[in-house]
């Protein structure tokens, strides 16, 4: 009973906010709509005996991604009038439409094909079992391969992005390495002859350096 | 207790927040980033119910992955779209017609 009303308590929330996401005029209220959206979310799955997941989407989803687009929404300076123009002028064909996949949604997944009769509830995980435990288990014999390609996925977003938003500033100095390593000993060193210097040792008073480096 | 397709009723139902977001805010590029990852969290919750009544941890591996590929997108979209913004001034979806598509 208190499972179902978390459930429902928590379904709500993620409605509601979902919905806000979508409707709030400032694109910074729409991403912390959509970090309520995710937080809830998260719950969910934890009820769904996903901890792992749920943890991973407090942590990577709302900790990195969210982050990111709080970022970026607030460093543009956008024009949010003419962005929001066509609203009004959306919004019956975007709810038509949204009620037509609503129901053919409602229609397919109702509870009398997926209610618990089809897909009885299935006996809760002691506390012996670790769903992280598991779940690394699985990733690192079954599916370390596309493990590896998740990794490379990664990496190509990194250097995309990096390579994407870096600037070529026509001012910047910046060293070449290329150039670093070819420079030849003969650019940089220049040996000259020169009569040896007198280095009799001279009295304290009359050479002040020479009794600096002495010391 | 809570049956299978009250979740995936959710998710459907999230799933198609996100698609009218996506037709209210057809101008704003960031709104349209924000609906998609509306969508995936759509995707993900199916994924892990299916993953929870079917007793199959598989379901979980894939929603990793999702997770993953999902955040490597939004990072190349923004960068795109910071890139856009620095070039174009504008993120209106309808200014960015230069491929005439």
């Amino acid at each position: 009973m208190a499972q179902k009303l978390i459930f429902y308590l928590f379904a709500i929330i993620t409605l509601w906010s979902a919905v806000m996401v979508i409707t709030r005029k400032n694109p910074v209220h729409a991403v912390l709509f959509l970090v309520l959206t995710f937080g809830t979310s998260a719950a969910l799955w934890i009820l769904l005996e996903a901890e792992f997941l749920g943890i991973a989407l407090i942590l990577v989803y709302v900790g990195a991604v969210l982050v990111l687009f709080l970022f970026v929404v607030m460093m543009l300076d956008i024009d949010l009038a003419a962005l929001r123009a066509g609203f009004v002028h959306n919004l019956p064909l975007a709810l038509l439409i949204a009620a037509v996949m609503a129901t053919e949604i409602l229609l397919l997944v109702g509870s009398s094909e997926f209610g618990l009769e089809q897909f009885p509830k299935p006996a809760p995980l002691g506390a012996e079992i670790d769903n992280t435990r598991e779940l690394g288990r699985l990733l690192y014999t079954v599916h370390v391969y596309p493990v590896e390609i998740a990794a490379v996925i990664l990496l190509l977003a990194i250097v995309a992005a990096i390579r994407l938003t870096l600037r070529r500033r026509s001012d910047h100095r910046s060293p070449d390495p290329a150039r670093q390593i070819r420079v030849e000993r003969s650019e940089r060193i220049r040996l000259v002859k020169m009569s040896p210097e007198d280095v009799s040792p001279l009295a304290p008073a009359s050479c002040p350096e020479n009794s600096t480096a002495s010391n | 207790m809570i049956a299978l397709s009250d979740y995936l009723i959710l998710g459907g139902l999230l799933f198609v927040i996100a698609v009218a977001g996506i037709l209210l805010n057809r101008k704003n590029l960031i709104l349209i980033l924000i609906c998609i990852e509306l969508m995936l969290l759509a995707v993900n919750m199916n994924f892990i119910a299916f993953s929870h009544f079917l007793g199959d941890m598989t379901g979980q591996v894939f929603v990793f992955f999702i997770l993953t590929v999902a955040a490597a997108e939004s990072a190349i979209g923004l960068a795109i779209l910071v890139v856009l913004f620095r070039t174009r001034r504008t993120i209106n979806v309808e200014d960015l017609d230069a491929l005439k598509g």
